[in-house]
């Protein structure tokens, strides 16, 4: 007697189209030119990174285009040792917020160039971008971040972009 | 709220990592017919069906409640589905008991579930997107940062956490459906286990489980009559709210969200909590990440800001050190965590307490206990309050 067959797995694929919308296509197609575009809100007047078109607290568009630095600030961080699926990074890695400089809303980026027991809030950072021939519109023309040099931004300066 | 409603009947499986015996609807199912015979009902005395699960992307079934409508007795009646990513537990409980408190049915049956060994959540929630960096590494890599910056704002020992990771732990060993039964646990272990996630230690992170878990909400008449049929007690429901708030906006502080905040006071209002740890003799939340109880012990307003991890630390949410206010009994989503299922676990627990049912893990004389949810990047939120007495 052979054991029955209660279960298989079947591994599936899915491809899929991304339809990025205007706001974000004013942001992919300035990665594409290695720039980080903002987008402020009219009334509250905080300027929004990879904004998705409108401020989500005054429900009003962000018509308004903003082109950012490449250097920012490291609000908090946290130090990645764990494998998955779809992985393209070597573990361990810093994977830190960062504010960039007159934005008002801070986003995921890798950090190196750093030891990682070196890494720290307040920690400021400049933006290291793919060569020019392999820029794109897409988040992969950010290399990854590394210190800048500058000394640390103090705490008050982001403690509400954590 | 209108009409009394009460949890009459309790039904859940036991987490596993792989319940390979099992499909999504036979899972379903061991918990729903647990909690009809909880209340000495059949599927035929049902009048609605409503079912949450986190997002259809873990599983890859898509719109999975119209495929158990057959599992779940629900065909010819109306089936409901709840979607509010981790807290989805919670949510879909209070949907369910909605329907009861405005009249509309007489019982419903609330199902919730994830089965995680047919999916891959880590994945799921790491998919590349070109406007985003591929670096999260599931959800332990969104909730770091905020831990750390919880941790740099508190002021709070390195240790809390691995202390909550302990106590639920211990939790857990008192309550046969946990998943996690680890009786060697100690700080010793947890500091030892891998750093997955600085600062999270591999053991301060929730399982990956499968498990289901149903509730019937009756009405009062509903209540009487499952009461005189079994000699089981009901848990009333004296408050539910539900908020949520926009996953990026400037200025948000995910470590005391507000809609968090909002949504305790709008609960404490309906219940008449005016002092939380002295109104509540235990609580069930949603602490996947250990560092999530000190941070929800402010959020719910159990202390003042920043003080969360002082209660943590002298043992007043703990069972076995005889605290005044234990949190995660039943060992909590750090013991067991079938997603979907999580948040009514929760609340769930919370009802087992003050019908006096809940075993090993009892609280002496549990009259009024809390049930938290949260889910997504903190910004679903979903709660509610449950007595031994009447509203
Ligand atoms: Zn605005």
């Amino acid at each position: 007697m052979t054991e029955p067959v209660t279960m298989m797995a079947a591994t599936t694929r899915l491809d899929y189209v991304f339809t990025a919308g205007v706001a974000q296509s004013k942001n992919l197609h300035g990665l594409e030119e290695g720039k980080f575009i903002g987008q402020r809100c009219p009334k509250c007047k905080k300027v929004y990174t990879l904004s998705r078109g409108s401020c989500p607290v005054d429900g009003l568009p962000t018509d308004e285009i903003v082109e950012l630095p490449n250097t920012g600030t490291v609000t908090t961080y946290c130090v990645v040792n764990v494998p998955f699926a779809g992985q393209s990074i070597e573990i361990p890695y810093i994977c830190a917020q960062i504010l960039l400089d007159g934005a008002n809303l801070s986003f995921m980026g890798l950090i190196q160039e750093i030891p990682i027991d070196q890494i720290r809030m307040g920690l400021r950072v400049e933006a290291v971008w793919v060569e020019p021939d392999e820029l794109g519109p897409t988040m992969a023309s950010v290399k990854y971040f590394r210190p800048s040099g500058e000394p640390d931004a103090e705490f008050d300066s982001y403690k509400e972009y954590l | 709220m209108s009409e009394r409603c009460a949890v009459i009947g309790i039904g859940q499986t036991v987490a596993k990592s792989k319940r390979e015996d099992v499909s999504i609807a036979g899972l379903v199912r061991e918990a729903a017919v647990m909690a009809l015979e909880d209340a000495g009902l059949s599927f035929a005395d049902i009048d609605a069906v409503v079912v949450g699960k986190a997002p259809d992307m873990f599983e890859g079934v898509m719109m999975p409640e119209l495929y158990l409508a057959a599992a779940l007795g629900a065909v010819g009646k109306p089936m409901f589905r709840v979607h509010t990513a981790g807290s989805v537990g919670g949510s879909t409980a209070i949907v369910a008991a909605h329907l009861v408190a405005s009249g509309i049915h007489q019982r419903v049956l609330t199902v919730a579930f994830e089965k995680q060994s047919d999916s891959d959540a880590m994945w799921a929630l790491s998919v590349p997107q070109p406007f985003s960096s591929p670096l999260l590494a599931g959800a332990g890599g969104y909730f770091a940062p905020i831990i750390r910056a919880y941790m740099h704002r508190s002021g709070a020992p390195r240790d809390t956490g691995m202390k909550v990771a302990v106590k639920d732990r211990l939790h857990a060993l008192k309550n046969p459906y946990a998943h996690l039964h680890l009786p060697d646990i100690s700080l010793k272990m947890v500091e030892d286990s891998i750093m997955l996630w600085d600062p999270l230690h591999y053991l301060e992170a929730c399982p990956s489980s499968d498990g289901a878990a149903a509730m019937i909400i009756g009405s009062e008449k509903a209540a009487a009559q499952a009461t005189s049929d079994t000699g089981r007690p009901p848990a009333w429901i004296h408050g539910m709210a539900m908020r949520s708030e926009p996953t990026m906006f400037a200025g948000r502080d995910q470590v005391n969200p507000q809609a968090g905040r909002d949504c305790a006071a709008d609960l404490y209002r309906q219940a008449g909590i005016s002092d939380p740890r002295a109104d509540f003799d235990m609580a069930e939340v949603y602490v996947p990440f250990s560092w999530y109880e000190p941070m929800w012990l402010e959020n719910l307003g159990f202390c003042a800001e920043g003080d969360g991890w002082k209660l943590t630390e002298a043992g007043a949410t703990s069972m076995i050190e005889g605290g005044d206010i234990p949190w995660n009994c039943s060992g909590g989503v750090l013991s067991s965590n079938p997603i979907g299922a999580s948040g009514m676990l929760r609340f769930l627990e919370t009802a087992l307490q003050v019908r006096g049912m809940a075993g090993e893990h009892q609280v002496a004389d549990a009259r009024r206990a809390l049930g938290q949810a949260y889910g997504g990047g903190s910004q679903f939120f979903a709660m509610w309050v449950v007595a031994a007495d009447k509203p």
